[in-house]
């Protein structure tokens, strides 16, 4: 068939063209089901400054179609891909091959949650807990103010900083409290402190969520161990600035020897 | 009745909403708080939606930092960056409306920047005249997404069904009366019945090989729109965003926000020239979109690219720490992903896919389909941003558009219409249809035609277009649509999370818009906006008239004009007026 010379010339732009791979890595990824799983080795061709997660995808688009995993954005604002690599919990689409020279990589899925297939695992017990935590609630005032709301910068910047959570349940995932001792009956998590400080923490909120958190949310179950704040892509300080103060608020309320003769002395 | 072929589940509500972005969720906000049951579909799990991934800030004219920003300045700037192919009633609303929008969200608790005031901050982005994007650092997509999804499911009669792709509208009598769709998790079909059904599943840039859009991408609703009869428009407005990354080629695609250049950073050649000096003097750097993604690829052509075939984006003027307030998460993504610190050295960028003008054609006040019982609002939809979108203006869109839309479907059910029953038949033809990947033990691998497919569009319709390349193009679309008959999953027949069986079902989606963009492009003999051809380089006043619409007929795609809705002169003033430069900032 005859083409015309400028159907010929290549106009794919340049900086869009395919690129030379740089040599192979042993990508060791966890196949199977809740049935059980094993390992399987794949050699995956590299591009410079290519992720975990190309590779993970490399595979599913030129050696098995149904390798299952999870991801949206590849650009760390989504927080789906969530997995173990060399037995640390990260996002795949921010871990790049280069970090793991002259080693095999191995990626499994996130320990925490039950497995669905592959790499992909079943949250959805934190869209539950998620639920169970009252919403954001100005007061009835605030609510029918016809103004916009007045609120300083400092006000917010504590707030802020839970508000960059990308929910990837990494926090989730390594939190001893689920990840050791299986008891999502007695913790929401990590992720779910930073949610809770966040409202706690809003200048125009009024609800009072301390007793949830010494009840069902049960912040004391957390010991500081601070493995959450270490696996955190957003780099939230999850124990320092969420739970410690949560745990505080807390202790005020109930633990106080003051407000507890106050309590026993308005009866309550 | 015959029996169904496949066993499936049922979930019948008021009104179901497909995707679960800023415009579905605030949608099914205003659907629920009408009173109504609503079920929400969504690809994948609720909050990672591609609205997420919005950084610069929502445009609304709320003159916080700028005293003399009002609607009309706001929809002047639209229209004009639209270069007037906007639908100037959608506009206008959308003007009108976001400051309320954008203030209804803080009151569900979304957190903003503020000015030293104590008001929501604003940031200057291309191509409007004042400081007018609400942000919160740049992450303002997610703070939208997260503010509402938290909202949401404190709703009441709100169901939520996550990882969940619908494959095929249910259409019976000329009207909508659900949808098929399989879930991820276990390969379950499930049948949604609604009385109405609001579309508002997001764009296409998965066309694309370099594309700034999310796995979700690609294009399904226009296409599911558009198997079920309806009008989709303006299908050649696909809009390159100027900052990608280009380097390493690993990265390549993902978003640089225009805040930085809204926050002062300067685009500059290989030879160290502030080049949009050449292309557009007055507002250089904060010229529109398009605009900016020519002059980059002007000079790339002109062999004064970067390194790697694009350009420096350099912000490193500024100090530190005020990028690092301003700019978190680009600072986080250009030291983790490139070993860059642009707090010290400039970013390399180049044109990336990254939003679709194109998509559904809506009616402005409600955003009903030319289906009935359809409503549109977001990125599927069509209409509001012309030839070319301004930064900014889609945040607003998804929760101006959402409500609108969500309030059209509620109205649509509310008006005692029963739901219909549809047939049999028609739930099997659907379900035949999205199990058919699966029973083709050699068909092709999916993969390789989404490949092949963007290779095609990154090659023959680029910023610059031409005759020749578009049908090279479109000849080469048609060639994967007969492939696509006979795709496979590349791998395992097994329903449970089978990615390829969901490749093979999202390229089907990818080539019925990519034939869309090549139709209307070539039928579009001029340069507009996003739209730029080499052969024909002029705007065309007599093309400004129309809008380029796709239907189906039989089994073809069908291209057409349809005249637009002339502007009245009183809003032609508006758009024309001068507005004044001359204010104090109030940051």
């Amino acid at each position: 068939m005859a083409t015309s010379v400028e159907t010929d010339k290549d106009t794919t732009p340049v900086h869009a063209r395919p690129v030379e791979s740089t040599g192979t890595v042993r990508l060791n990824i966890w196949r199977g089901d809740e049935k059980g799983g094993e390992m399987v080795g794949y050699d995956v061709p590299v591009q410079e400054g290519m992720v975990v997660l190309d590779a993970v995808l490399w595979v599913q688009q030129h050696v098995d179609g149904d390798l299952a995993v999870r991801w949206n954005c590849k650009a760390a604002k989504c927080g789906s891909c969530s997995a173990e690599i060399n037995g640390f919990p990260r996002l795949m689409c921010k871990t790049r091959l280069s970090g793991y020279a002259e080693s095999e990589i191995s990626v499994r899925p996130m320990h925490t949650f039950p497995v669905v297939k592959d790499l992909v695992t079943d949250v959805s017990w934190n869209y539950e807990v998620n639920k169970r935590i009252p919403k954001f609630t100005p007061s009835e005032k605030d609510l029918q103010d016809p103004e916009p709301w007045n609120i300083q910068q400092e006000d917010v910047e504590r707030s802020i900083e839970f508000r960059k959570c990308i929910e990837c349940f990494l926090c989730q995932d390594v939190c001893h409290v689920l990840r050791n001792h299986g008891r999502k009956d007695a913790f929401f998590g990590p992720r779910f402190m930073a949610r809770v400080a966040s409202l706690e923490m809003h200048p125009k909120d009024t609800a009072d969520r301390r007793p949830l958190l010494k009840g069902e949310a049960g912040v004391n179950m957390c010991n500081i161990t601070k493995c959450c704040t270490e696996v955190c892509p957003e780099h939230i300080h999850i124990t320092d600035n969420a739970i410690i103060p949560l745990k505080e608020r807390t202790a005020d309320l109930y633990f106080d020897p003051v407000r507890w003769l106050g309590r026993k002395i308005q009866g309550k | 009745m015959a029996t169904p072929i496949v066993n499936h589940d049922e979930v019948t509500s008021d009104i179901l909403v497909i995707g679960a972005g800023g415009a579905g969720m605030r949608g099914a906000i205003a659907a629920s708080d009408a009173g109504l049951k609503v079920a929400v579909v969504c690809k994948s799990l609720l909050g990672k939606a591609h609205t997420v991934m919005a950084e610069g800030g929502m445009a609304a004219a709320l003159a916080n930092v700028a005293k003399p920003d009002s609607w009309k300045t706001h929809f002047s700037d639209t229209m004009k960056g639209g270069k007037l192919l906007n639908n100037w009633r959608m506009a206008e609303i959308h003007a009108k409306e976001a400051p309320e929008r954008v203030l209804e969200l803080e009151r569900w608790g979304a957190v903003f920047d503020r000015t030293t005031k104590g008001l929501i901050h604003q940031r200057s982005f291309g191509g409007h005249t004042y400081p007018r994007l609400a942000h919160i650092g740049d992450r303002t997509g997610l703070e939208l997404i997260r503010s509402l999804q938290d909202h949401l499911v404190h709703q009441p009669n709100v169901d939520v069904h996550m990882e969940t792709t619908v494959t095929r509208l249910l259409v019976s009598e000329g009207r909508v009366w659900g949808a098929l769709a399989y879930r991820r998790q276990d390969g379950g079909l499930v049948v949604f019945k609604a009385k109405s059904v609001l579309l508002a599943s997001g764009g296409l840039g998965k066309i694309y090989r370099v594309t700034s859009n999310s796995w979700e991408s690609t294009g399904d609703g226009t296409a599911i729109a558009y198997q079920a009869g309806a009008t989709v428009q303006d299908c050649e407005m696909v809009q390159f965003h100027p900052t990608g990354m280009v380097w390493p080629a690993g990265v390549r695609g993902i978003l640089v926000t225009e805040g930085v250049r809204g926050e002062g950073g300067f685009l500059r050649n290989a030879e160290g020239e502030r080049f949009m000096e050449r292309y557009d003097p007055e507002r250089m750097e904060l010229s529109t979109r398009d605009v900016v993604a020519r002059a980059i690829n002007q000079e790339v052509l002109e062999g004064r690219g970067s390194p790697h075939g694009g350009a420096f984006l350099d912000i490193s003027h500024k100090p530190a720490d005020y990028i690092l307030r301003r700019l978190p998460s680009m600072y986080e993504q250009f030291h983790t992903l490139a070993d860059i610190d642009i707090t010290k050295e400039p970013m390399e960028v180049a044109p990336t896919i990254h939003y679709a003008m194109s998509g559904v054609r809506v009616e402005p006040e409600n955003g009903a389909t030319t289906i009935e019982g359809l409503f549109a609002a977001g990125e599927v939809a069509c209409g509001l941003h012309g030839a070319n979108r301004l930064g900014g203006n889609s945040l607003s869109d998804l929760l101006v558009f959402g409500k609108r839309a969500g309030d059209g479907a509620v109205a649509y059910a509310s008006d005692g219409r029963k739901a219909l029953s549809g047939s049999d038949g028609e739930v099997d033809r659907a379900i035949e249809h999205t199990l058919a990947p699966l029973g083709r033990e050699d068909g092709e691998n999916p993969y390789t035609i989404h490949a092949e497919l963007q290779d095609t569009l990154t090659r023959f319709a680029p910023i610059i277009r031409e005759e020749s390349g578009l049908r090279t193009g479109l000849g080469k679309v048609k060639e994967l649509q007969e492939r696509v008959r006979k795709v496979g999953t590349g791998g395992g027949s097994g329903r449970a999370f089978n990615p390829g069986w969901h490749a093979a079902l999202d390229v089907e989606s990818m080539v019925d818009n990519a034939e869309g963009v090549f139709l209307c492009a070539l039928e579009r003999r001029e340069s507009r906006g996003a739209h730029t051809r080499l052969d024909y380089p002029e705007l065309d006043e007599e093309l400004g008239k129309v809008n380029f619409v796709v239907r189906r007929e039989e089994d073809d795609m069908k291209v057409d004009s349809v005249a637009k809705e002339p502007i009245p002169p009183e809003y032609l003033e508006i758009i024309n007026a001068e507005y004044t430069k001359d204010f104090v900032r109030e940051d």
